[in-house]
């Protein structure tokens, strides 16, 4: 019996306005190196730290939406240890007390409900970053490096689970509904590229049942794909080792995105004693029930709640997290409902035109200007036959550009659909006259023709005949010549 | 015009320019630096810019004009900071400390950086990067330490009033061994914002002058809650005037058998015997008391303070300020660094607490500490329920030698045995000059609850218009220097 046993360690980046302990703000996008910092978060002499209560509130909220226990009491901790991106010397974290304890996940594996325990969730800040010039990417092979401190004190939340998870594919649905999740409770962007989530994996292999394997520790797992590929390659090399008669050591591993492989960066010898001991420089962090009741009802319906109301209403599950994916798309979905008692269609609507003009244009559901109103309007021009479905698309992408109500668009463009027979009929004159080669192939008995006649009916009125009708019309001119 | 109220009258009669006092003590430091080495540095172009800065302020300021001298661990915008180190050599501070806002804003004047033992680990102030600072009654001897610079200024007449922190009595025992004034206020009353850590659970800062009133009139500027520190109280301050002047008898004064045993030298028992004499006439009842935990403080301090250190202290990497030795890899130039920067008494204390805080140690050492000290710390407010002042001596023996302890650090630690428990519990302490043995200052010890200052000076002043010594100075040495 070969059973992988994993535990993550994840660490999301919050998205408070400033950092963990002093005023900087945590923008990182498009600001120089450097700008971001103070005295606080570069370790100066004599500086001391004093904490976001935001960043408080949001890491209990990741605990209450885990399920967590929320400690009354809890402090911080100093980690020692040396290294250029960490200003002071030590990471301010929390050690034996952490802010939230004993919660737990339920995933969703292959139609199965899974449910995967959370140790714990503590505050930390995060460390600066290092540029390495010259010959290698690694600070030991490179010329020199620089060090940007405007990541130094972004607040952090450290999520530990249980060894709770038995394959790739289960860690990385683990790893991407705590996203959403955290997405949700708009505590975290979550974004993994740009290193606002990562994620550490032990891993160790099962032979017997009740005796653990020895684990190694996975890291630089940058996206959710390689947390797959890096377990997936680990597993394989462990239980080979196994097979072999060989031990596993006991190590940390660096998932080399290059090579698609895990190499060894440190064995347990060389693992470090981090010293902690209790930040003298901040009081213990009390959190009374009032606080923990207030933060509870600032929790909205999160993923799992409503995937069960969107099963109810018959979706599928690809449907479901369609409009899960994000937060403020389920909350459209929910609007126009009320305004549109049809989830398929309205489904169909967002997961064809909507999310194809986000994908065109390379941005997610909250960057929309899109009222449920004005778009169950153009959803039931179409079905009052008032403008045709491409009109419809073509009215939708004005609107979500410009903003104009649909029905103007509509109404100032005359993209009203074409009823008028007599209009048509002259239209298909001018394209059958036009078409001498499609025509006689129709008549030779080439039918499939016909599509390419109703589509040039359908581009001389612009897309605004139903193309029921023109169909009907254009066949009947045919069969008479 | 040594002390304070004499300035401030001789200002309000127009008397006296900002100016003119602070050349007279200038000149004063230009008499007494070569003799003693109490200052670091004394920043002339800043001093300057004060002058001209302080012409727009009202006069009405609390400390209009007074200058004040500032231990060198304490940051000073723009005036070069160095906590007596290598490590810190030319770091010149792109913030002011809280207490330094303080105090400019209601018109003091920095008037200099003084000397102390390198990042405050010392009780000698000989172990500063830059040399000793020496003793005004005795140029021979220490001033103590580690505030022995801000001590020997006030001593020689070089400044009226100074700054100081105290971690295990490092305002204290300067203040005994020079014959001034020094109060270490209640742990969180003053911002530690701006004063770089030793040991962050037991540093504060505090006042030295030659009266009550001047250590009273500083007070009043630098206490308060200051949202920069997390551990600053937000207690209201109150009018430590108010109870200057007041009786105190019928007071309980608490003497803990413990403080006056061991250790203890003749000299420095024969000199505080007048104390009591004193005691008596102020009307007090001394109380015979219990503390015993206070034997194990010295150990406790050890552990924490040396942890702490080995912590706040990791920041001197040659990274981001302050000294670098370039190396041809990371962890050489770290090496090198601190090596090299670090003087051999913080090298000492930052082996000590990575060694106490180190996996497998931790409990038996940095955890039992804190566990003794909150021990100390409910022994010394179960006696203030039965009294109202504790008194010892500042110091069990007179100033020594330079060079008489300095290889010896555990007789040096055996120096603070009186104040490093006043540090533990977190309580204000303040020493008091209490008269000379063979022309040596010899300091006595008064300590109160949390947050009493106000009842702490009241019990000082009345103690000091029995015993004042504000107008007895040390000579100036003859011209060979020492």
């Amino acid at each position: 019996m070969f059973k992988p046993v994993i535990g993550l360690e994840v660490h999301a980046q919050l998205s408070t306005k400033t950092k963990l302990f002093c005023s900087c703000s945590t923008d990182q996008e498009n600001v120089p190196p450097n700008t971001n910092v103070c005295p606080v978060c570069m370790g100066f002499p004599g500086v001391l730290p004093v904490i976001n209560k935001k960043a408080v509130e949001f890491a209990i909220k990741a605990g209450l939406a885990l399920n967590c226990e929320i400690s009354n009491y809890s402090k911080f901790d100093r980690k020692n240890y040396f290294y250029p991106d960490l200003p002071k010397g030590y990471q301010i974290s929390q050690y034996d007390l952490p802010l939230c304890r004993n919660g737990y996940l339920e995933i969703f594996v292959d139609g199965e409900v899974k449910k995967i325990r959370i140790k714990r969730i503590h505050l930390e800040e995060d460390a600066g970053k290092l540029l390495h010039v010259g010959a290698g990417d690694r600070l030991s092979e490179a010329d020199y490096s620089l060090v940007d401190f405007n990541r130094a004190g972004i607040p952090l939340i450290e999520i530990v689970t249980e060894p709770d998870i038995n394959s790739p594919k289960e860690a990385r649905i683990f790893l991407q509904e705590l996203r959403l999740i955290l997405r949700y409770l708009e505590i975290s962007s979550g974004d993994m590229e740009k290193g606002s989530l990562r994620c550490d994996a032990n891993i160790s292999i099962q032979t017997q049942e009740g005796v653990l394997g020895t684990r190694t520790e996975i890291k630089n797992v940058n996206s959710f794909y390689s947390l797959e590929k890096a377990l997936e390659y680990e597993i394989e090399r462990q239980i080979e080792l196994l097979k072999k008669g060989e031990q596993v050591i006991q190590e940390t591993r660096h998932w080399d995105e290059k090579n698609q492989k895990t190499v060894s960066l440190r064995g347990k010898e060389e693992a470090e004693d981090y010293r902690y001991f209790p930040e003298p420089d901040l009081p213990p962090l009390i959190v009374t029930e009032e606080i923990k009741e207030k933060l509870k009802r600032e929790i909205p319906a999160l993923p799992k709640e409503l995937r069960e109301k969107y099963f109810s209403l018959g979706l599928s599950q690809t449907e479901v997290e369609i409009i899960i994916s994000e937060k403020k798309l389920a909350e459209f979905f929910d609007k126009s409902l009320e305004l549109y008692n049809n989830p398929k269609n309205l489904l169909n609507w967002i997961s064809v035109e909507i999310l194809s003009y986000m994908n065109d244009n390379n941005i997610s559901f909250k960057d929309l200007n899109i009222l449920p109103e004005n778009f169950i309007k153009i959803i039931q021009m179409v079905d009052k036959n008032e403008i045709t479905r491409p009109v419809a698309k073509d009215v939708l992408r004005k609107y979500l550009t410009t903003g104009k109500d649909p029905e103007e668009i509509v109404e100032e463009n005359g993209l009203k659909i074409v009823s008028d027979t007599s209009y048509l009929q002259e239209i298909i004159q001018k394209v059958i006259l036009n078409n001498e080669k499609a025509v006689s192939d129709w008549k030779k008995g080439k039918k499939q023709v016909l599509n390419f006649l109703v589509g040039q009916v359908m581009k001389e009125t612009k897309g605004r005949a139903s193309l029921d009708v023109v169909k009907n019309l254009l066949e009947e001119e045919l069969n008479k010549l | 015009m040594r002390n304070l109220k004499e300035i401030k009258d001789l200002y309000n009669k127009n008397e006296l320019k900002v100016r003119e006092l602070i050349d007279f003590y200038l000149k004063k430091i230009e008499e007494w630096e070569p003799f003693i080495h109490a200052f670091l540095t004394v920043p002339y172009e800043e001093i300057e810019k004060q002058i001209n800065e302080l012409e727009k302020k009202p006069k009405d300021l609390p400390l209009y004009g007074i200058p004040i001298a500032i231990k060198d661990n304490i940051l000073t915008k723009n005036i070069r900071t160095t906590c007596a180190s290598k490590i810190l050599e030319n770091f010149i501070p792109p913030y002011d400390a809280t207490i330094i806002r303080r105090l400019k804003d209601n018109g003091a004047i920095i008037i200099g950086k003084t000397n102390l033992d390198e990042f405050a680990m010392g009780s000698s102030t000989e172990n500063s990067a830059f040399g000793p600072t020496k003793n005004p009654w005795d140029i021979e001897r220490v001033p103590g330490g580690s505030s022995g610079g801000s001590a020997a200024c006030v001593s020689a007449g070089e400044i009226p009033v100074s700054i100081g922190s105290d971690t295990g009595g490092s305002i204290r025992l300067p203040a005994s061994f020079t014959g001034v004034i020094g109060l270490k206020p209640t742990y969180g009353l003053v911002s530690r914002y701006g004063l770089v850590a030793f040991a962050s659970s037991l540093d504060q800062i505090g006042p030295f002058g030659r009266r009550v009133e001047d250590v009273a009139s500083i007070l009043q500027v630098i206490a308060g809650h200051d949202p920069m520190d997390s551990t600053s109280s937000p207690y209201e301050i109150p009018d430590y005037f108010e109870n200057l002047g007041k009786s105190v008898k019928g007071w309980k004064v608490g003497f803990p058998e413990e403080l006056w045993q061991k250790g203890v030298s003749e000299e420095v028992l024969k000199v505080l015997d007048r104390s009591f004499d004193v005691f008596k006439d102020l009307g007090v009842e001394i109380v015979k008391i219990s503390l015993p935990s206070v034997e194990y403080a010295l150990s406790v301090y050890y552990i924490i303070a040396t942890s702490e250190a080995s912590s706040n202290l990791a920041r001197y990497d040659g990274v981001k300020y302050g000294y670098r030795e370039e190396a041809e890899d990371l962890i050489s130039m770290y090496k090198n660094t601190r090596g090299h920067g670090f003087g051999s008494e913080v090298k000492r204390r930052i082996i000590l607490g990575t060694y106490a805080l180190s996996a497998g140690y931790y409990d038996a050492y940095y955890l039992k500490a804190t566990k003794v000290r909150n021990l100390i710390r409910r022994e010394f407010e179960e006696a203030f329920k039965k009294v109202d002042i504790i008194v010892s001596p500042t110091s069990p023996i007179l100033p020594f030698k330079l060079g008489e302890k300095i290889s010896d650090p555990l007789q040096m630690y055996l120096t603070d045995i009186m104040t490093i428990p006043v540090n533990l519990a977190g309580i204000p302490a303040i020493s008091m000059p209490a008269g000379f043995y063979n022309n040596l200052p010899v300091g006595i010890q008064f300590m109160s609850t949390f947050f009493s200052e106000n009842r702490l000076l009241q019990f000082a002043y009345a103690y000091q218009e029995m015993m004042d010594f504000s107008d007895k100075y040390p000579s100036l040495p003859q011209k060979e220097r020492a």
